[in-house]
């Protein structure tokens, strides 16, 4: 993972002091309420419901043991002893202390990290795919562009107050696992036809309120482009991106209401003005490049027995093993999945302990790396074969083995009502419903991958517009009522979920769940058939038939 | 009035004139782009310094071929949260190689002062002018950049 150098521990120290004498300005009253909203904001410190939440970055979601453990020592220390992982890589606590935030901050400078940006209008922590530089299908690692992406964003002086949030995700891979579609900007590797590598690039998707999927903007862009053609974007958005109405200042309606001929335009104008002297040279790419070598892989890894074995005598490892490892490009290792989907938990959340605990084992098993996924849980990216069951047994011991990755009850799930002072439903509670609801593991095995996404209210901080079964808290006079949508997909073939009907009452919202369910076992082809591609081939009316039946 | 150029608190008397008020015939004035546009020759003719004020909306290509004609170039703030003077100033200096004064006014805070001066501003009249010597400060903030400088 990429190493701080001088320069970069010195940005990260200064801001813990420039954040620090913010905070003691504004406690001794000599900074008003609203500045200091949009200071702390760019730090990554909203005021919710209960306290403060605080949301550190995991720039595209690397972290080292020692990160994690810095991470578990906070949760311990300033917070109730857990913390959360997010859909966009970062980690939040939900219960800091104001005027303990800059303390927090100076912890995690020991160990090269920071809050910065990670809220606020202005560029946000850069995403990627989770299984970077591991998987099957890549054409190009992309975690070296996201930290030079990462360094270009930080600090940027000219795109601090921009109309709205910017983010950017980028994918090296034939299968798009990071949502880039849904991003202001997706930046996908690519192979041209004389077989150079660069750039295509995707602007103006997003979700949230009106979600919209992102159009190529540019077929092929060079690597050595990569941060001037940024620039010229987000200085475009600056300009052109609406200011008058919040919910309209985001790039995708900018794209929209001028259309994409005429951002292109503009954009590749401004560029042709900048684009000498931002390149990124040849040297500094592998400069960069060399920070993400690949760890000391075994060539004998492969010649295990003992994975086979387990696999074969134990109903249970297998079941695990078959949901919450995936494949690795070298042979005799597997990515393994920790899951934060246990069914009495909150999505998302780990104690103290378990981060500790977790540390050790990447430590053990996994060259001391971490990596968080966009699906709120954690990822042990190299492990050995022969190692899967010990470690398997170790994570059983420590609740984060639920055999659930990809399936029914890996629900995606924003704080809600619990915690956000913007919800209009509870989110966690009726989460735990549908879990425990589903306590059939055989049948949430047989249900095969399905997506649920569930967020409390419009902003749609979990996604549901692109959950294959998608839940949307609203508010109806004081009452939590659910919409249900179908069909959504944030992979290759994005797509935004349908409105199934008429949003259901609390007490409802479990059973509906269920009845979808019960409509795909009953109406699939066969098992191989997916949620999706069922809900794609019959339509939503069967569902609805089943669902609004019973009322 | 005070306020801070090229990193000095200086005393300044400089006045923005409104559209709608007569333009005095001696005096250090600012106007609009508007304004300027359409009272070019006679604002030539101004005895004492002329600057013209970018509002965020303005556009600051209409004022390249023109830079070598005014005293300073203000780029406004109605609010602090309107983050267009900070690609104003820089496209100032980027593109159109402006080396004159580029002066913040308006509703910002003394907590963008150091971006400000990244982008290419190199005078900041402070909202609250008590605040002065807290903004010369907050110019040391940072000691290293990830971005190329304006300055
Ligand atoms: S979706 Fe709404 S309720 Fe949920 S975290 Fe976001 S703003 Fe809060």
């Amino acid at each position: 993972m990429y190493k701080y150098n001088q320069t970069d521990q010195t940005i990260i120290d200064e801001r813990v002091a420039q954040f620090k004498g913010q905070t003691e300005r504004f406690l001794n009253g000599e900074i008003p309420e609203d500045h200091f909203r949009t200071l702390r904001l760019m730090n990554g410190l909203y005021v919710q419901t209960h306290a403060p939440m605080l949301r550190v970055a995991g720039p595209y979601g690397l972290l080292s043991s020692k990160q994690l453990r810095k991470l578990a020592h906070i949760a311990r220390t300033y917070d109730k002893g857990y913390c959360h992982f997010t859909t966009r890589q970062n980690i939040q606590y939900n219960w800091p202390e104001l005027s303990k935030v800059p303390e927090i901050l100076a912890e995690l400078a020991t160990v090269q990290m920071h809050a910065i940006q990670t809220s606020g209008n202005c560029m946000r922590n850069t995403t990627t795919d989770h299984l970077a530089g591991i998987c099957t299908d890549e054409i190009a690692d992309p975690r070296p562009y996201c930290e030079i992406i990462r360094q270009w964003t930080s600090f940027h002086p000219e795109f601090a107050y921009l109309p709205r949030k910017f983010k950017i995700a980028v994918t090296g891979a034939t299968r798009d696992r990071a949502a880039t579609q849904f991003h202001d900007i997706g930046l996908h590797l690519i192979k041209n036809s004389a077989g150079e590598l660069g750039f295509k690039v995707f602007v103006g998707g997003g979700l949230g309120r009106t979600p919209v999927i992102g159009q190529v903007i540019k077929e092929f862009l060079e690597l050595k482009h990569i941060l001037s053609y940024l620039e010229a974007i987000v200085r475009i958005y600056n300009l052109y991106g609406r200011r008058d109405n919040k919910y309209k200042a985001r790039i995708k309606i900018l794209v929209k209401e001028e259309g994409l001929a005429k951002i292109t335009e503009q954009v590749e104008a401004e560029w042709l003005k900048i684009k000498d002297e931002l390149e990124v040279s040849n040297e500094r790419i592998q400069e960069i490049k060399a920070h993400f070598i690949p760890p000391a892989y075994e060539a004998n890894a492969k010649n295990d027995q003992s994975y086979a074995e387990h696999l074969s005598a134990n109903a249970e490892f297998a079941a695990w093993a078959k949901h919450n490892t995936v494949e690795h490009k070298i042979p005799g290792y597997r990515a393994v999945f920790v899951s934060l989907k246990a069914p009495e938990i909150p999505p998302g959340d780990i104690t103290d302990a378990q981060l500790d605990a977790v540390a050790d084992l990447a430590d053990q098993y996994s060259f001391g790396l971490i990596r968080s996924t966009h699906r709120q849980n954690i990822l042990l990216a190299d492990v050995k074969q022969s190692d899967i069951f010990p470690l398997w047994q170790a994570l059983s011991a420590l609740n984060l083995a639920t055999p659930n990755m990809g399936t029914v009850t890996d629900i995606i799930c924003c704080p809600g009502l619990d915690f956000c002072s913007l919800a209009n439903a509870s989110s966690i509670d009726v989460t735990k419903e549908i879990n425990l609801a589903l306590d059939n593991l055989d049948y949430i095995h047989d249900l095969g991958d399905i997506k649920v996404n569930f967020s409390g209210c419009m902003n749609g901080c979990a996604h549901q517009s692109v959950g294959h079964i998608g839940i949307l808290g609203v508010d109806k006079k004081g009452v939590e009522w659910y919409q249900i949508t179908l069909g959504g997909s944030s992979e290759n073939e994005a797509a935004i979920g349908e409105r199934l009907g008429p949003s259901v009452a609390k007490h409802e919202i479990t059973s509906a769940i269920l009845n979808i369910l019960d409509v795909y076992i009953k109406r699939r082809l066969d098992p191989d058939e997916t949620f999706l591609n069922t809900v794609k081939r019959i339509g939503l009316e069967p569902f609805k038939e089943q669902v609004y039946a019973t009322h | 009035m005070q306020l801070i150029k090229d990193q000095q608190i200086i005393n300044d008397r400089l006045q923005f004139i409104a559209d709608d008020q007569t333009l005095p015939t001696s005096g250090d004035i600012s106007v609009t782009l508007n304004r300027w546009q359409k009272e070019r020759e006679t604002l030539l003719q101004h005895t004492g310094k002329v600057g013209v004020r970018l509002a965020p909306a303005d556009n600051s290509a209409d004022l390249a071929t023109d830079l070598d004609k005014i005293s300073l170039v203000e780029v406004d703030f109605p609010v602090y949260t309107d983050g267009r003077a900070f690609s104003h100033a820089r496209m100032l200096r980027h593109h159109y190689k402006y080396q004159g004064e580029i002066r913040a006014v308006g509703n910002f805070m003394v907590d963008q002062v150091f971006y400000l001066s990244r982008v290419g501003v190199n005078a900041f009249q402070l909202p609250n002018p008590m605040q002065l010597p807290l903004a010369l400060e907050t110019l040391r903030d940072f000691t290293v950049n990830y971005q190329p400088s304006t300055q």
